[in-house]
This record gives structure tokens, C-alpha cells and sequence, in this order.
């Protein structure tokens, strides 16, 4: 419902308060969406606070062009450099604004979408084998919402994975079916070894009622402008549909407590105008991403909360983690059909356990997009005509190349802090992003390399390039800043992903992972959002 | 190869163009392959608009940068300039000024070292002058120097044109390039197929 008031942000959108709400979500990204949408058709008041714009889907054939004729003038999803500012102090340089939207869909708007079930080794890596900690819950609870997140996010895949955990029904839609270059590979990952299979995508295959089947833009990671690559836009409208409030550049600047400091009384957020509100509600649910969530609650510092709201553990902005990128890639002497489509359709989970504490999770894939497409080419060529033709044949067509998504382990001084000495637009500490990563996940690295390099050798590829331990960097997911756990001295949230310091303050993302496997979070986001759901509809 | 008017139309979906409906300009020559969308070009004749700046002199210019820039074996280059340039400047209209700009900058550059307008120099001479100026080894940027300002607004221009297109880009073999919604059969096959 809307508030009653005057607008507040020169667009005629009322960003007033609303008189009655029992769920304030911060952040509309699949984290807030998810349970925006969840809530709402439950029949409950429901508002969303965002810092960011709402993006108009009739602008992203011009973000797909901003994407494959980059210039200086326009990112393909608008920052604000003074909103999104912040400092990168750690061992190795971290670069925020390219790792996430600030928006309505948030970083989905600009994923690969890519959507695999962490395994059961992964909740219970400390006690298995020795590596990080157990997570407070086991796959088993985890499961009908890893369930349920496939059919929300429409994810087509295939039950071909042999590493993968137990399910219990077909993908909704299915696997895409495997590339040309795939079966190139496939020799060469059999004579090596290699176990391979397809990916679940959260990109349709085939129509859904309310989306088109993926029609090959081959752009998906920055912008697909068919939306038939997953969005949280899709609950973002559902919530809407539901009745729930979905307001846009609102960056809420702090929460506010009762007196006793057991409940959340207000969401403080500033309107374009530079003016502030107080978005009352009964329950608060903070999904601003594994950045923006702690720090919220860091800049909401009180008297009963001094180090930060919801921060008696001290471990706020404690454990950041994110994945690393290993990858090599070459060329081979025929064509290899690269750049049809923007995302893969094989991957190999076969490195995913870990057989011991030597080292971390690896997840291989296997790229359909190597190397540069014609107009890559072209744009930045320093030759015309036949001879830029000439230039082109030779550098489009015989490129391969494998990735791989490798764990990174939780370390308490990884993390997100406040930096008092530079502020945002509006006078708010950035956040300090604190990141390295330790020799066992170097030693990972290396390990994807190694089995990159013999696949790529079986298969006769003139090596170019290598990512490996000296030039990797984060894959963008950002994991672990409020984490999960029974213990109000060892973790941030209690297993319903509600703060144990204040009853009413739920955190859902990626923040709360205990530990961060080597698969692609999103799918777990939204698993575990949906269970946050769960718990909120049953105290409202 | 020939280029056709739908090649144009596939470059400017591509391009963020997605609707040409309402583009008032009227078609520059006749032609049979369009594919019943409203297609649009700028005419030679239609030098007088007032909405942009992007006249018959202009077009004419962005025809002969294609003619060097573009491969040889490429046929059918001044329907598919127009036609794109179009729609371009329809969809677009923060294009025109920079464009018509970027050919004031050509020109003059050429009328120093030959004497002449770009559209006025022999073929040998349009590929010399881009090269003089330094246009093939500059970094695009619309608000740079006069050889980033020329190679963003007409030579990246229309090299986007034509090698995001399908048609362009099969040159090099790639019949589903990025930005074209091709579909999800072509990534499957081979190069045979």
C-alpha cells in the first residue's frame, strides 16, 4: 500500500513512509525479493527499501550495447560514484563496484546465472574433514528450499551430474544441451579422466508463463535484454502483484532500536531530496548483499550496541569470502564455434569434494565464449579492410577455454569494516573491504590449473594464458559477513537467519554462509531466503 | 558478400535499436529484403531535416569511410550504410551532432593534406587519410581528440555495424555474434553443419 505524502524524488514516486507494514525488506535483490514476494502473498504489509534506481527493462538492448562497444561515458548498469564509494585495504585489491548493481534485481541484473546446490560436504567441512566450520544446518533442512528455489528461479538442468547431491525431482525445465565445443572436450576429458556433465541455469530453456526461452543475445553476463535469464526483477514484480511497496533510491542509513535493544523499531532511509524517513514494521528482514548488510548494521551503532547493531559476537563484517577464478585458455587448429551464447553447458563437479584438509573446493567449467567475438576485434583493430578482416579470422574461431570457481576457507581478518576517513553521499563511513586469501586456497588454485593444463594439452591447444595464484580474482560473490550459527559468541544469525541479539531483525543472503563451497551462491540465497520466509510467516 | 537492407536492420537491433516505428524518414532507394519492419533511411535527398544534423553530405562521407574500413569482398555497402545511419540517428538522435561533427573534423583534416572533402578523395587516398590522422591507432572516445572523436563516431560505427550484424560477422564464421538474438541452435553445431 502507499503512504500518504508528497513525492520525494523529483519522479513523482511517493517515497513516504508506509502508515502500517509488518515486514521492512532492505535490499531488492533475489535475497529481499525472494521474501518480498513470499510475504506478500502470504497476505502480509510488505515494504522494500533500496538504495538504487529501478532500471527500465525497455533500456537493456542499449546496456547490451554499452556492453559490447564499451566506452568511457556510461557503465552498463549506472553507479553513482559518491553512493557506491569505498576503500579496498586488504592484501589484495577487491573492486566493489565492479562486483555488484545497486538497484531493483540487484546483482542478478547482471549475473551469469548459474544455480548449483552446494553439496553435503559443505555444511559440515569443519567436522568432515577438518577445513573452516560446520554450518548450523545440514543439507537434508536445506533441501525442499533448494527445491523450491529451482522452480522459482526456473532453473533448467539435467539429473546427469553424478557429484551432485541428492534431489528429489527433475530440474523444472531442462539442461541446455551441450555445445559444439563441449564435444570437443569430451575426448579429452575421458582420456584424462574427467568426469563431465551439464549445468543448471537459471536462464529457460523453454517458455514460462511469464518469460521467453533464452533466444541467444549470447550477452547474459552483463544484460539479458530477452529477461529469459533469471532476474529477482520476476519477485520483485511478484511481490508488487501481491500488493507489497517497492521503493526505489531509498538508502536506508540506519536501523533503530527499542530501549531494551531486543527489536528493531525503524529503518532510517534518505530520499533523493536529501530528505529522511523512519519506515516503522513489525519484523525487518536486512538483504543488502555480503557488503552493504554489514556495514548497515555497523553504521547502526548505538549505546546498547557500540560496535554495531545485532554485533555482540564482534563477528559483523568478520569472515568475507568470495570465490577465485582459475582459468587457461588457447587456441586449436580448427574452429571451435565460441560466442553463440553467453553462457555454459558443461561443467565437471568431479574436484568439488574435498578428499582432506590439502585443500579446497574446485569447480571446472568449460567456456562458450573464449576468446573475442568479430566485432571485439574490430572495434579496438589497428588495420581496416581486408587486412582488419584478415585480423579477424585469425582471432575469432579457435579459441578454448576452461574456468574454475575454487573455495575460498572463512578467515577472521577478512572482512568488511567501516573507514571513518572518506564518506559516502550522505556523510556515511564506505566500507573497507579487507580481502587475501591464505596458501591452502593458493595451493587450490594451483590444482585447477594443473587439471586445466592437462585437459587443454589432451586436446592440443596452444596454451595463451593462465589464471592461477598470482593474477587470480574474486568471482563476486560475496559470502560470510554476518554468519550463521547456535552460538551467539561464534556467529551473527541463529538458524532461522534471525540475529540473536534482536528478535524482529532477520539477515538473508549470502552473508550468512558459514562457509562458501565452490559453487555459484545464488541458488543457496535464495534456498535459504525462502526458509527465512518460512520463519518469518510464522511469528507474524 | 552482399549486405542487405535486413542486414542493416539485424545491425541496428544489435545497436539498441530496437523499434524503428515512428522514424519519419523516408526510404533512400528501393529494395525488396527488408523484412516488413519500419524500415527507415536517411535520403540523399532529405539533406533539409531539421531533427538532426545528419544530411546527404553526411551520409555520403560515412558511405566512404565504410568503403575503406570495410572488407572488399563487402557488396551493397551504400543501402546498408543508409539504412543503418537511419535508424541510427532516428533512435538516437544524441548520435547526429557528434557524427556530423566528427565529418566537419574529417573534412577539414582531408581539405589540408589533399585539397579536397573525404567523400571527393580516390579510394588509395580515404585509406591513407584515416591512417595519416591517426584514426587506426586511437583509442574511440566521443569526447577525445579529433582522431578518437572520428574513429568513434563513424569508423567504430560502422565497423559495429557490420561485424555485430550475422552477416558480418560470418565472415569470420560466426553466424550468431553476440547482440543478435540467433537463437540456441547455432552454438551446437559444428562449422560444417
Amino acid at each position: 500500500m502507499n503512504g500518504t505524502g508528497s513525492a520525494a524524488g523529483g519522479d513523482a514516486i511517493d517515497r513516504t513512509p508506509s502508515p502500517r507494514a509488518d515486514v521492512c525488506v532492505v535490499g531488492a535483490g533475489p535475497a529481499g525479493a525472494l521474501v518480498a514476494a513470499e510475504l506478500a502473498a502470504a497476505g502480509h504489509e510488505v515494504v522494500v527499501l533500496d538504495a538504487g534506481p529501478r532500471f527500465d527493462p525497455d533500456d537493456r538492448t542499449e546496456r547490451m550495447e554499452r556492453h559490447l562497444r564499451p566506452g568511457p561515458d556510461a557503465p552498463v548498469w549506472d553507479t553513482d560514484p559518491e553512493r557506491d564509494a569505498y576503500t579496498s585495504t586488504g592484501d589484495r585489491h577487491y573492486p566493489l563496484n565492479a562486483a555488484r548493481v545497486k538497484g531493483i534485481g540487484g546483482s542478478t541484473l547482471h549475473w551469469q546465472g548459474m544455480v548449483m546446490r552446494m553439496h553435503e560436504q559443505d555444511f559440515e567441512l569443519g567436522s568432515s574433514v577438518g577445513l573452516g566450520a560446520d554450518w548450523p544446518i545440514d543439507y537434508d533442512e536445506l533441501r525442499p528450499y533448494y527445491a523450491a528455489a529451482e522452480e522459482e528461479l526456473s532453473v533448467s538442468g539435467a539429473a546427469d551430474n553424478p557429484f551432485a547431491p541428492p534431489r528429489e525431482r527433475p530440474h523444472p525445465l531442462p539442461a541446455f544441451p551441450p555445445s559444439y565445443s563441449d564435444s570437443l572436450f569430451a575426448e579429452a576429458c575421458e582420456a584424462v579422466g574427467l568426469a563431465t556433465h551439464s549445468v543448471p541455469n537459471a536462464r529457460n530453456s523453454e517458455p514460462t508463463d511469464g518469460e521467453s526461452a533464452c533466444v541467444g543475445y549470447g550477452t547474459c553476463k552483463p544484460v539479458c535484454p530477452s529477461g529469459a535469464k533469471y532476474d529477482a526483477t520476476r519477485h520483485i514484480d511478484a511481490a508488487e502483484a501481491e500488493g507489497a511497496r517497492v521503493v526505489d533510491r531509498v538508502p536506508v542509513q540506519r536501523l533503530e532500536h527499542d530501549d531494551g535493544g531486543d527489536r528493531v523499531t525503524a529503518a532510517v532511509y534518505a530520499t533523493p531530496d536529501g530528505e529522511e524517513h523512519r519506515q516503522e514494521a513489525r519484523e525487518f528482514v536486512v538483504a543488502a548483499g555480503g557488503v552493504e548488510t554489514p556495514r548497515l548494521l555497523l553504521l547502526s551503532e548505538s549505546e546498547a550496541y557500540p560496535d554495531g547493531l545485532a554485533n555482540s559476537s564482534g563477528l559483523v563484517g568478520r569472515y568475507f569470502m568470495d570465490h577465485l577464478f582459475a582459468g587457461m585458455g588457447g587456441t586449436l587448429d580448427e574452429p571451435t564455434r565460441q560466442k553463440h551464447v553467453g553462457f555454459n553447458t558443461t561443467e565437471s563437479h568431479q574436484f568439488y569434494d574435498r578428499p582432506d584438509d590439502s585443500r579446497t573446493a574446485i569447480k571446472l567449467e568449460f567456456l562458450n565464449y573464449a576468446g573475442p567475438a568479430p566485432a571485439d576485434i574490430a572495434l579496438t583493430a589497428d588495420s581496416f579492410g581486408d587486412e582488419l578482416l584478415e585480423e579477424i579470422r585469425d582471432g575469432y574461431g579457435t579459441h578454448v577455454a576452461m574456468g574454475a570457481l575454487v573455495e575460498q576457507l572463512p578467515r577472521k581478518e577478512n572482512r568488511i569494516r567501516l573507514d571513518p576517513s572518506r564518506t559516502d553521499d550522505h556523510g556515511n563511513p564506505v566500507p573497507d573491504v579487507v580481502w587475501g586469501f591464505d596458501e591452502t586456497t593458493r595451493r587450490t588454485i594451483e590444482r585447477a590449473n594443473e587439471i586445466q593444463r592437462a585437459v587443454l594439452e589432451e586436446l592440443g591447444a596452444d596454451i595463451g594464458w593462465t589464471v592461477g595464484p598470482e593474477n587470480t580474482g574474486p568471482a563476486y560473490h560475496h559470502m560470510g559477513t554476518t554468519r550463521m550459527g547456535t552460538d551467539p559468541d561464534e556467529s551473527v544469525v541463529d538458524p532461522q537467519l534471525r540475529t540473536h541479539d534482536l528478535s524482529n531483525l532477520t539477515l538473508a543472503g549470502s552473508s550468512v554462509f558459514v562457509t562458501g563451497g565452490a559453487m555459484n551462491p545464488t541458488l543457496t540465497i535464495a534456498a535459504l531466503s525462502l526458509k527465512a520466509a518460512d520463519h518469518l510467516a510464522e511469528r507474524l | 558478400m552482399q549486405l542487405s537492407r535486413r542486414d542493416a536492420l539485424a545491425a541496428l537491433s544489435v545497436a539498441g535499436v530496437g523499434s524503428l516505428a515512428g522514424c519519419g524518414a523516408p526510404i533512400a532507394s528501393g529494395g525488396s529484403d527488408g523484412d516488413g519492419a519500419a524500415e527507415t533511411a536517411v535520403s540523399t535527398e532529405d539533406s533539409d531535416r531539421s531533427d538532426d544534423a545528419v544530411g546527404s553530405h553526411e551520409l555520403a562521407t560515412l558511405v566512404a569511410v565504410a568503403s575503406a574500413v570495410y572488407p572488399s569482398s563487402v557488396d551493397g555497402v551504400d543501402d546498408f550504410v543508409r539504412t543503418y545511419v537511419g535508424g541510427r540517428i532516428d533512435g538516437d538522435g544524441t548520435n547526429a551532432g557528434g557524427v556530423a561533427e566528427a565529418v566537419t573534423t574529417l573534412d577539414e583534416y582531408t581539405e589540408g593534406l589533399y585539397g579536397a572533402e573525404y567523400v571527393d578523395l580516390s579510394s588509395d587516398e580515404r585509406a591513407e587519410a584515416l591512417a595519416v590522422m591517426s584514426v587506426d591507432d586511437v583509442d574511440p572516445d566521443p569526447h577525445g581528440t579529433d582522431p578518437q572523436r572520428v574513429r568513434h563516431y563513424l569508423v567504430n560505427e560502422l565497423l559495429f555495424a557490420l561485424y555485430a550484424s550475422p552477416t558480418g560477422a560470418s565472415l569470420a564464421g560466426l553466424e550468431n555474434p553476440p547482440g543478435h538474438p540467433g537463437g540456441v541452435q547455432s552454438y551446437r553445431e559444428g562449422p560444417d553443419e
